[in-house]
């Protein structure tokens, strides 16, 4: 059978980093393994998750995808560049872009559109193209109503959809999220996933979200779930879904209706599939197995 | 025993060309022993009621009775209030200050003029309280992690001995375990110490599984007041507000529309799987 | 309380103030602040007055939100309007037990209120209709000759203009924070003031921590987004002098001469 080799994106090699802590004196006081042997190869156009509870390492990852941290051992690649290497910094920014958790500590302008020209201009556009890049950016982000207003008066959801649109204007490649819905309230987080999904399904940019919210992985291509720095299992959603008590160990949970499937065949509803992800699903399998019209 | 509000109004920026109404014409009762649920979207007055429970913010017009006492007497004492009413903020591991975690802990139970004695008592039952291992009660604060470092900040409010907790938002930004936990945590001071607690949450989830009495705001009113199941019944309200009952009561709804004899008031999850396996039984 | 500070605030709206090249509006803060300083005669502040009642026409900012952005420094300017009536020697005016106060002490103090309250509003005037965006690039434009003795002028401005937009984000921070505290407590209003000052400790210690946080945190956000200093930057904005700016310029340096020239010839 031919398999089309599709160039990956982001790829990861025996990736190892090291927080080290120094005493007054300046001598290594604790080395702090934040993450261990990471392999990991997201390709062009995929939606990928990486679950994780606190302090498992994937905040670490994402900042070495972004050339904001580099490894202590092993080698990072983004679009085939390595994050070592320093004349290739810029690039491997603008082409893998990243969103951060705090929408106020990451929106540099004070009116909205200056803000999404920052990374334009720090990479030397001209000034047409910074414009015509802002205003398709905010177009997409569903913000551009919003251009001349001041960042501090929009809601969480909003601050984080104008703190994606100054990455969108950079034309990257590939977007990392480290957990951009954590502060924002539920109608924030939909819109911010909203967002996410769309970029990559119309705009073909690869996605990578870290979260903790079970139910925003529910999209994604491929999983991954990290533990203590280690990439702890990889699959997709339903595959790692179906796996309940090995996530509990992890720390982590599952989305509420897999959690209900997985308890309502415990109680004897042993036919049902394992690893369903929605509300949807769940009913459309009760009616299928058991429903007496 | 209870806190009572009555008709409180309160303005933000009054006389200004950006006046707020914040809070407009709410009473309420929270009754001793409640666990109540405080929902509502962002912007609702949720978070400008709760600084009124301990008079942090004092309302335009209106009165606030705890147990029985207008707090707004003159004469009231409203530091022994705030004994008596913790509230907890948002993130509240932002108001860490001190070289070790168990002075942080005493800063409250210091404030209210407790005897030297009391205050590390009551400093240390706080941190066993909120489960934090003993070997951490002499470190940095800031060398925590971040679901610690909300317990402790928890346990700085539960030092004072609170006899009603207020908890905004006490889950915000943390993993699954650690908002469990904190909830738990919470559950089991209701449950064990007797201690009232009013949880402001955004998430249907949490709610539906600790409380017994729920309040929504809506624009700086009170929307809806009742029982989980009163409230999580009405679920097209709830949507035309911009919230949702838990993801369970749908699924239930659904259910019951393809034919299932089940109880679409179930708000929980173990609610949902005794009636969906009661349902598939009996068919 | 804290919320309403709005020195050094943009205000948003669209006016002919806002629209103008912010070196024009640089120029002119500074211009206005030197009028002010020329001379004491009440002609001049009668064209001083003028001049900035034009202005605050012109920026479409409503002149109450002016204002209460001034409330954060009645303080200040209290105690030097006190010491002016209290400590300048001259004509007795009235006596009253040790106080004296004087002709000379009486006209100081006013003159020092008016021109506290035109600096300041005369400033505030700039920031209100400037983003930080284009005050950086009028500081680094207007100020970019002293790069030649190697003085970091963009990186100056860049601090500048972001320790601005900052300022209502920390604000709000000590509210939530003193409140929290007072939640458990604190008692920030009573006492001499050595308790007080140790009572700002819980309120001080976890501001700084907040405030390093989040420089940290914007640093990275910065860098993330290729920020690399100034050099290969280009602008979104570009400085260039429209009609209207160099019109300003003529009608402030008009406005100069004019004060200069009733401070040497006018007989009041």
């Amino acid at each position: 059978m031919y398999i089309k080799r599709v160039m990956a994106i982001v790829e990861t090699k025996d990736l190892s980093f090291d927080y080290i802590r120094r005493d007054d004196e300046g001598n290594v006081s604790s080395v702090n393994r934040a993450l261990n042997d990471v392999d990991l190869s997201v390709e062009k156009g995929e939606f990928i998750a990486i679950l994780g509870g606190n302090g498992s390492g994937k905040s670490t990852l994402a900042k070495h995808i972004n050339a904001i941290l580099y490894p202590t051992e092993g080698y990072v690649l983004v679009d085939g560049e390595n994050t070592s290497d320093e004349t290739k910094t810029l690039s491997i920014r603008q082409k893998a872009g990243m969103i951060f958790q705090n929408p106020d500590n990451q929106i540099i302008g004070s009116i909205v559109e200056e803000d999404v020209g920052f990374g334009p201009e720090n990479i030397g556009m001209p000034t047409k193209e910074i414009w015509e890049r802002v205003e398709e950016a905010l177009k997409i982000l569903g913000m551009w109503e919003y251009r001349k207003h001041s960042p501090m008066r929009l809601s969480g959801g909003q601050k984080q959809r104008v703190a994606i649109a100054g990455v969108v204007a950079m034309h990257p490649k590939c977007i990392i999220m480290d957990e951009p819905t954590a502060m924002l309230d539920p109608v924030g987080r939909k819109d911010v996933i909203r967002a996410a999904r769309a970029l990559n399904d119309v705009e073909q940019v690869t996605v990578i979200l870290i979260t903790h919210y079970m139910e925003e992985v529910v999209y994604a291509d491929r999983v991954f779930v990290m533990e203590h720095g280690n990439i702890r299992m990889t699959g997709t959603p339903r595959e790692i879904f179906s796996r309940v008590e090995e996530l509990e160990e992890l720390r982590l949970n599952v989305p509420q209706a897999t959690r209900l499937a997985y308890e309502l065949k415990k109680r004897g509803l042993s036919e049902l599939p394992d690893g369903i992800l929605t509300e949807k699903e769940l009913v459309a399998e009760l009616c299928r197995l058991y429903s007496t019209i | 025993m209870s806190i009572i509000l009555d008709h409180i109004n309160y303005v933000y920026s009054k006389g200004t060309s950006d006046e707020i109404k914040a809070l407009d014409d709410v009473s309420m009762e929270i009754r001793t022993g409640d666990f109540l649920g405080l929902i509502g979207h962002t912007g609702s007055g949720k978070s400008t009621l709760v600084q009124h429970l301990d008079g942090l913010l004092k309302a335009t017009s209106g009165h606030i009775y705890y147990n029985g006492e207008d707090i707004y007497d003159d004469d009231y004492d409203m530091k022994g209030l705030r004994g008596k009413v913790g509230l907890v903020f948002q993130y509240p591991e932002h108001q860490l200050f001190e070289e070790d975690v168990f002075k942080d802990v005493c800063f409250g139970p210091r404030n209210l003029g407790m005897s030297e004695k009391d205050i590390e008592l009551a400093a240390y039952s706080a941190l066993k309280a909120v489960k934090l291992p003993d070997e951490l009660f002499y470190v940095s604060p800031f060398h925590l992690s971040g679901g610690q470092k909300r317990r402790v900040a928890i346990a700085g409010v539960l030092a004072m001995k609170p006899e009603v907790l207020v908890l905004d938002e006490p889950t915000a930004g943390l993993d699954p375990e650690g908002r469990d936990e904190i909830l738990d945590m919470v559950k089991g001071l209701h449950d064990e110490d007797n201690i009232t607690v009013v949880l402001v949450s955004h998430s249907m989830e949490d709610v539906a599984n600790y409380a017994d009495h729920i309040v929504v705001m809506e624009k700086g009113r009170v929307h809806m007041d009742g029982t989980p199941k009163e409230i999580f019944s009405q679920t097209e309200e709830l949507e035309r507000i911009g919230l949702a009952a838990p993801r369970v009561t749908y699924m239930m709804y659904e259910l019951k529309r393809r034919g299932f004899d089940v109880d679409t008031t179930a708000t929980t999850i173990s609610e949902a799987v005794n009636s969906v396996i009661g349902a598939v039984w009996n068919a | 309380m804290l919320r309403e500070l709005t020195l050094g605030q943009y205000y948003q709206t669209e006016s002919r103030l806002h629209r103008l090249d912010p070196r024009v509006k640089l120029f002119g803060t500074i211009i206005f602040l030197i009028s002010l300083f020329i001379s004491q005669k009440p002609s001049c502040y009668v064209v001083a007055t003028v001049f900035l009642i034009c202005l605050i026409r012109l920026s479409n900012v409503p002149f109450g939100y002016m204002v209460r952005g001034m409330k954060a420094i009645v303080f200040i300017m209290m105690i030097t309007v006190v010491f002016n009536l209290l400590f300048t020697p001259g004509e007795t005016l009235v006596k009253l037990g040790v106080i004296t106060i004087t002709i000379q002490g009486l006209k100081n103090a006013i003159y020092t209120a008016i021109r506290l309250t035109y600096l300041i509003l005369g400033s505030t005037l700039m920031t209100l209709t400037t983003t930080p965006n284009d005050l950086t690039d009028g500081l680094e434009r207007g100020l970019g000759f002293l790069k030649i003795f190697k003085l970091p002028v963009h990186e100056t401005a860049t601090m500048m203009s972001i320790a601005l937009r900052f300022i209502p984000i920390l604000l709000e921070e000590t509210d939530k924070i003193m409140k929290a505290q007072q939640a458990r407590g604190a008692d920030f209003e009573s006492g001499g003031i050595i308790k007080r000052a140790r009572a700002m400790v819980p309120l001080l210690v976890p501001l700084f921590v907040s405030a390093f946080r989040r420089a940290n945190d914007l640093a990275l956000a910065m860098e993330a987004r290729c920020y690399n200093g100034g050099e290969g930057r280009t602008k979104m904005k570009p400085l260039v002098y429209k009609a209207w700016d160099k019109r300003a310029y003529v009608i402030l340096i008009g406005y100069l001469v004019l004060v200069v020239l009733l401070g040497i010839f006018s007989p009041v």
